[in-house]
Formats: C-alpha cells, sequence, structure tokens
C-alpha cells in the first residue's frame, strides 16, 4: 500500500521538480525549445496523414518529412541565442550558419518535393 | 502544248504501226505526215540557221510544198547572216546551205564579202570543224552565186593540212590538240576533202586522192552490224560531250562518202554496204526527234542519187496470208525514198518451213507485176505451203543490164512469211475406260465447234479418254502449240494435261489409278476443258467439255494437302485487326476533403509555435534604430523572404538551373546583407558587454 502511493508520490514530485527546473531555464532556450517542438508536430502530422491514405508520392513524403526533422536539427546544433554556449562561437555567426544551412536543406527539399 | 502531244501521239501511232525487223518500208506518207509535225517553227522561224536549213531540206526530200512565210523568214535570216560582218564560218556555212534550198538573192557585194571572209577562215584555220566551214562555205557560194571567181589558195596544203588529222584505224580527229578520233569526223573530213577536190582538182596531186580511198576502206573495217543485215558505224562513248550517236555518225560517214565518190572516179567496192546503210536508216521507221529525222532523210536522199549504187528494197504490204481468206502473195520492188525502179521481175525462188533445213517447198517461179497497183503478186500459193510460218526466198532481175551498175539488189531476200488457215476438229470423242480389260463403259461424242455438257462418272479403277483428230485446209497434220485438257476440282484445285499425238490423231488417256496421289484424293465433280490453240489457226479453240464425277478412295494420313488456294491478293493490304491501348489505372487518391484538412492541421503547429512565443515574451528590442543599420536589418529579412518566394516559384514554375541562378544572385546579397547587420549587431553587443 505504502509502495504504490509513494510510486505515485514520486511520480507526482519528479514532474513538479521537472517543471520548476524548465521554468528557471533562459528564455532563449525556450525558444529553440518551441521551434523543435513544433517543426516535430508537423513531422507527425504528416506521418499520421501517410498512414492513413497511404504512401502514393512517396517523394513528396519524404521531403516533407525531412523538412521538418532537418529544421530541428540545424535549430538544435546551433547556439546562436544561449550566451552559454557563445564561448568559441560568437552568437551572430550560429545564426548566420543557421540560416544558411536551412535555405540550403529547404533548396534541397523544393527539389525533392515533386 | 496540246498540239506536241498530239504530234507525240501520232509518232507514237506511226511508230507501232511500222513493221518489225526484216521488213523495210520505204519512205511513205506517214514519214511526210510526221516531218510536218516536228519541224514546227516556233513562232515562224527556227532557233538556228542549221535547223532551218535542215527543215528545209527535209521538206525538199520529201517533196512537202515550202510554206511562203517559211521561206520568207528563212530569206531574212540568211541575208541577215550573210551581212552581218560579225558571222562566223560556221554561220556562213549554214545560210548558205539554207539559201540553196530556199534559193534567196545575195548581192555582188554581199558574195564578195562572203568569199574573202571564207577565204580568210580557210588560211587561219586549225581545226577540222574550222576548214568543214569554210571549205564547205566555199563550194556552196560558188555554186549559188553567178561569179563564178572562188578560188582556193594553197589547195593541197589545205588538203594536206586537213589529212594530218586522220588516224591509221581510218578515223579522224577534230584539231591537233584533241586526241579523241570517231568516225563522225571522219564523215566530215571526207566531205571536206571533196570539197577541196571539187574547187581545185587540177592543183591536187592523184597519189593524195588514192591514199584517201584507203582510209575509206579501213573506216568500213570498223562497221557494225545487226542481224536483219542492217549495217551503221558507231564511235565509242568515251567522252558523253562529243558522242554522237550510231544515227548521226552513219549519217555523217555516208554524206563524206558519196561527197567523195562524187568527185573522184575511184571504183570503192561498197555496193553491199550501201544496202546495209540502207536497211539501217530504213528500220528506224520515222525517228521521233527533228535531227534525228533529218538525218535519216538527209542519208536516204545521199543513197537514192549518188554514183556508187543506188538500193533497191522490197517491201510487203502484209507478210501474213490467210488460206480462208485465199490471199496472194504480194510484193513491192522500190528505193529507199519510195520512188520508181526501172522495169524488173521478182522471183520466189524457194520457200523453207521455218527451223527445218530441207528442200524448198515450192518451184522457182516469177511473180506477176500488176501495173494498177505496182505491185508484183503471186496469185495462187502452192499446194505444197499449209498452215505454218515459212521463209520465203526472193531474187530481183533487172531487164536492162546497163541498170546493174546503178541499182543494187544484194543476191536474194529471206523474208518470214506466216501463212494461217482453219483446221478442221473432227472424230472428237470422250470415253470412261475400264482399266484391266480395256473395256468402254461409256463413250460419248463430242462437239468442239458447239456446246457441250458432258456427263461421266469414274471412279479410281478406271480411265478417261479422249480423242480426236486435227487436219489442215490442204489435209495434212497439224501439230498445234497448244493441247491441253484442264480438269478444275470444285475447290477450285486445277489440273492440266498435254494432249499427245500420233500424225493426225490427237489422245489422251487419264488413268486414275496412278492419278489419285497427285488429284490429292479430291473426290467429286471435276470441270473438264480443252484448249487447242497456235498462231496459225484461225479457229483456236477453248471449249468447256462438262463435267466428271471422280470417286477416288480416302486420303491417307501421310498424303500431301491439296495446295491453298489463292486468295484475293490484296486482302493481306486490308485492314487489320483493331488493338486497343490499356492503361496503367491511376493510383488510388485520397478524398479531396480529407487532403484539405490534413493541409489544415499541418499549419496548426505553426500557430502553436507563434503562441508560444508570444506567451514567452518575444520582443524586438535589439532591432536597430539607426537609419543604416535599420535599412541592412531590413534588407535582411527582405533577402530571406525572397529566397523563399524563390523556393516557392521552383515547386511551382521554374526549373533548376533557373533557380540556381536566381539563387546565386540573391544568395549573395543576402551574405552582404547578412553580413553588416550581424558584424553591427555583434559590435553593439560586444559595446554592451565592455560596457
Amino acid at each position: 500500500m505504502g509502495r504504490t502511493s509513494s510510486t505515485k508520490e514520486d511520480a507526482g514530485a519528479l514532474f513538479h521538480s521537472l517543471r520548476s527546473a524548465y521554468a528557471a531555464t533562459p528564455v532563449n532556450l525556450k525558444i529553440i525549445d518551441l521551434y523543435v517542438g513544433f517543426a516535430i508536430f508537423t513531422a507527425l502530422i504528416q506521418v499520421v496523414y501517410m498512414a492513413m491514405v497511404g504512401s502514393f508520392p512517396f517523394n513528396s513524403f519524404l521531403s516533407g518529412v525531412l523538412s521538418c526533422v532537418g529544421t530541428a536539427v540545424l535549430a538544435g546544433k546551433s547556439n546562436f541565442l544561449s550566451p552559454l554556449f557563445a564561448k568559441d562561437l560568437p552568437p551572430e555567426r550560429a545564426f548566420a550558419d543557421f540560416v544558411l544551412c536551412n535555405l540550403v536543406l529547404h533548396l534541397v527539399i523544393m527539389n525533392f518535393l515533386g | 502544248m496540246a498540239r506536241r502531244l498530239a504530234g507525240f501521239l501520232v509518232l507514237l501511232l506511226v511508230v507501232s504501226i511500222c513493221e518489225a525487223a526484216f521488213l523495210f518500208q520505204p519512205i511513205s506518207d506517214s514519214h511526210r505526215s510526221a516531218a510536218l509535225e516536228l519541224f514546227t517553227p516556233d513562232h515562224g522561224s527556227f532557233k538556228s540557221l542549221e535547223e532551218t536549213y535542215e527543215a528545209l531540206r527535209t521538206f525538199q526530200i520529201l517533196g512537202i510544198e515550202k510554206k511562203p512565210d517559211l521561206t520568207a523568214t528563212a530569206c531574212r535570216s540568211i541575208s541577215e547572216t550573210v551581212g552581218s560582218s560579225s558571222s562566223t564560218a560556221k554561220d556562213l556555212f549554214y545560210a548558205l546551205k539554207a539559201n540553196s534550198i530556199a534559193e534567196c538573192k545575195i548581192d555582188k557585194k554581199a558574195s564578195k564579202g562572203i568569199i574573202s571572209r571564207l577565204n580568210a577562215a580557210v588560211s587561219g584555220a586549225s581545226s577540222l570543224l574550222d576548214f568543214y566551214y569554210s571549205v564547205g562555205g566555199l563550194v556552196l557560194i560558188k555554186d549559188q552565186s553567178s561569179e563564178a571567181d572562188v578560188h582556193l589558195a594553197d589547195a593541197e596544203g589545205v588538203f594536206r593540212s586537213v589529212k594530218a588529222f586522220s588516224q591509221s584505224d581510218g578515223r579522224w580527229r577534230y584539231s591537233s590538240s584533241n586526241p579523241e578520233s570517231s568516225a563522225f569526223a571522219a564523215g566530215i573530213a571526207l566531205e571536206t576533202l571533196a570539197g577541196i577536190v571539187s574547187l581545185a582538182s587540177s592543183e591536187i596531186d592523184q597519189s593524195l586522192i588514192s591514199t584517201l580511198k584507203n582510209d575509206i576502206i579501213k573506216l568500213f573495217d570498223s562497221i557494225e552490224k545487226y542481224d536483219d543485215g542492217a549495217l551503221y558505224f558507231d564511235d565509242k562513248l568515251v567522252d558523253g560531250h562529243e558522242y554522237q550517236g550510231p544515227l548521226s555518225t552513219t549519217s555523217s560517214v555516208l554524206r563524206g562518202l558519196t561527197a567523195f565518190a562524187a568527185v573522184t572516179a575511184e571504183n570503192l567496192n561498197v555496193r553491199d554496204t550501201m544496202l546495209g546503210l540502207a536497211k539501217f536508216f530504213l528500220g528506224i521507221c520515222v525517228p521521233g526527234d527533228a535531227k534525228d529525222f533529218f538525218n535519216q532523210i538527209d542519208s536516204l536522199a545521199c543513197l537514192e542519187s549518188n554514183r556508187v549504187s543506188i538500193p533497191l528494197i522490197l517491201s510487203f504490204p502484209s507478210t501474213v496470208l490467210s488460206l480462208t481468206r485465199k490471199d496472194s502473195l504480194k510484193v513491192g520492188v522500190s528505193t529507199v525514198l519510195g520512188s520508181e525502179v526501172p522495169s524488173l521481175t521478182v522471183k520466189l525462188v524457194g520457200a523453207f518451213s521455218s527451223g527445218s533445213k530441207d528442200a524448198s517447198l515450192v518451184e522457182s517461179q516469177e511473180l506477176n507485176f500488176d501495173k494498177a497497183s505496182g505491185l508484183h503478186i503471186l496469185n495462187d500459193l502452192p499446194k505444197s505451203i499449209d498452215v505454218g510460218s515459212y521463209t520465203f526466198v526472193f531474187e530481183v532481175v533487172l531487164h536492162e543490164p546497163e541498170h546493174e551498175e546503178v541499182y543494187f539488189m544484194g543476191s536474194q531476200t529471206k523474208v518470214p512469211i506466216s501463212v494461217t488457215g482453219l483446221i478442221k476438229v473432227e472424230n472428237s470423242e470422250i470415253a470412261v475406260l475400264d482399266s484391266d480389260l480395256g473395256s468402254i463403259e461409256s463413250q460419248k461424242k463430242l462437239d468442239l465447234a458447239g456446246k457441250n455438257a458432258i456427263s461421266l462418272s469414274a471412279n479410281h479403277l478406271q480411265k478417261l479418254r479422249l480423242s480426236f483428230q486435227l487436219t489442215t485446209p490442204h489435209g495434212r497434220s497439224f501439230k498445234p502449240h497448244q493441247a491441253f485438257l484442264k480438269l478444275r476440282h470444285e475447290s477450285k484445285v486445277e489440273h492440266i494435261f498435254v494432249v499427245g499425238n500420233s500424225g493426225k490423231q490427237f489422245e489422251i488417256v487419264l488413268n486414275f489409278l496412278g492419278l489419285v496421289e497427285k488429284f490429292f484424293y479430291l473426290s467429286g465433280k471435276y470441270d473438264m476443258e480443252l484448249t487447242i490453240g497456235d498462231a496459225a489457226m484461225e479457229n483456236s479453240l477453248l471449249v468447256a467439255i462438262g463435267h466428271i464425277e471422280l470417286d477416288l478412295p480416302e486420303a491417307p494420313e501421310k498424303a500431301p494437302r491439296p495446295p491453298p488456294q489463292p486468295v484475293d491478293p490484296y486482302s493481306r493490304y486490308g485492314p487489320k485487326a483493331e488493338i486497343t491501348h490499356i492503361f496503367r489505372a491511376p493510383e488510388k487518391r485520397p478524398p479531396q476533403e480529407l487532403s484539405l484538412a490534413f493541409l489544415g492541421l499541418t499549419i496548426l503547429p505553426l500557430l502553436g509555435f507563434l503562441i508560444g512565443l508570444l506567451r514567452l515574451g518575444v520582443n524586438l528590442k535589439n532591432f536597430p534604430t539607426k537609419p543604416v543599420p535599420a535599412t541592412f536589418a531590413v534588407l535582411f529579412h527582405v533577402g530571406i523572404g525572397a529566397v523563399l518566394l524563390l523556393y516557392v516559384f521552383f515547386w511551382v514554375k521554374l526549373d533548376l538551373f533557373q533557380t540556381l541562378k536566381l539563387l546565386g544572385f540573391l544568395g549573395v546579397f543576402l551574405v552582404f546583407v547578412g553580413h553588416r547587420i550581424l558584424s553591427h549587431l555583434a559590435a553593439a553587443s560586444a559595446k554592451l558587454k565592455s560596457a
């Protein structure tokens, strides 16, 4: 009895501590997290659509999903908003890097979209 | 144009009527009408004096009335040429030639001028044709003008210069620079030399003229022969430019020969050759070209009135005689131009059956001369001449011995004659026999001249016998070219058998036992058809006899199938079966509403992102306020937007190369602007940090 309730309490305590820790992260990082989340969510919706109607223009499906995943990855790797990681690379440089890589990614995606 | 076409058709008709080889018709009215068709001037005058001369000469020889306007236009062009100082020796030559026929007056001054110009041409001549035109012109003007003072300077020198062009084989060259020699040039040279002799005969050494005789004999060694006895000259076709063709070459040589014979007393043994040449020219019948026509007629006129010999030819109105119509054999004798001949007799010396070397079937006999028609007629064909084809041999005997020097006939003339007649078909009967005993099961008489509807039946153990007799009008046996019995089955399979004979009796026996396999074991009704035909048979027949029911045994396994009957040969060009194309079934697409719904759903996360950003408190405080960096910032955002818009266009319309090109420009711009604004921001934040 005490065990299960303690497990539940532990889960709840864990969840609360995570939430409060997250609230303490700087705003810049939260923006990046939000961006990545938005990209992943868009990809998920596309996968659900494909599961429903079949993968006939497979190239289009792939390009759509990969564009979302790609931009998420690029956002994750670039550290232009956080002063924490800006030791060796100035944030503006990282941002320019991010923009350029995104543009190249989207060119390839558009070509593959068909 | 329509007139020319009509004329051409007339010529074709006339040529097709003309007899084939071995038989030569003299010149007749068909030639005259053809001449009128061919020599029609364009707008009243001919293209050149040469053509005018050819037309006038042809009309003169054929005895066609000269049209006055033709003569007038000819006179005009002649006087023009004669009066003009720029006329060459060739123009003068043809003008004078035309004048010899048209007989226009040339005044004294003009003729003096012509003589001096031609003399100058002679002394300045270097090629054979130069000599030909100038010497020929002098000969003509001597005949035409009243001034007989035409003198050829250094006649012997000119003679030698022309002779220098001769070759060892009797041919002549055109000039010292041209190595080609031809018989055509030889004819021209002979004419020229004859002209020189006639202008100044006393000055020329007789030995030179004798050597010329040897040249002529050598030239005549190169004469060529056709099977029907025609002789002609031809040059080798080396250069198409100079090649004249056998007709032009032969007529040129003949003109040269007769001109030469007219001026010398030499005896050239060319009588046989003249007859052969006459056969060549007559064998052409009616030429279709004006130049060929002139050459033919002019040459025949030379043959007609030369000093060597005048050939006579035999002509036959018809070489097919019908015994039924009681035709008689008619022969005409005339000169090549169709003129009168002295009195003579035509003898039939022999008649031989075609292809047989036996003795003559007739005795030598004379033909009667009928004054009214001018033909020699053999009234009754001897009884030994039956239906068939023969070779008749004729001889012509002139009454006056002195005419033998002038006229030449050849020794004997062989002519193929066909005799036709009605063949009697008698005793025709058809019977079915029993194989072993040979006894007749059924026998029917046939009437091969009329209709028959015999109906017989037989099985494979029996035989069919067909027999008849063929007799000629004179009672002899006759073997026709075709004697066939054809049996045709209902399925159109045919079998043809040749009917053999012994003497007059024709018989065929079909033993069905041996023919079963040939007939492909097909039983049933067979139609019978008999064909008897020959060129000499006037009543050739193809008659349906009736039909026979044949009962043949069953075909064994390995028996040959009857050949497939020919289908309509054009049916394979008809339309083929139609093919419908089967397209690949298109992929199933989702319903449009579902797709649109998901499109909306995809936009949702973007909205969620923007709302989240607002909740986080995103602001634009770091946007530069000073004008220069502000513009750069704006341009930076505009640049990124432009690139994204370019991608949209790329998806919709553009191809990769265009996109990359535009992206290049935009990219450079973006990099420049981005670098400026970002470096500005970096500088600003560094200042803030240090401060």
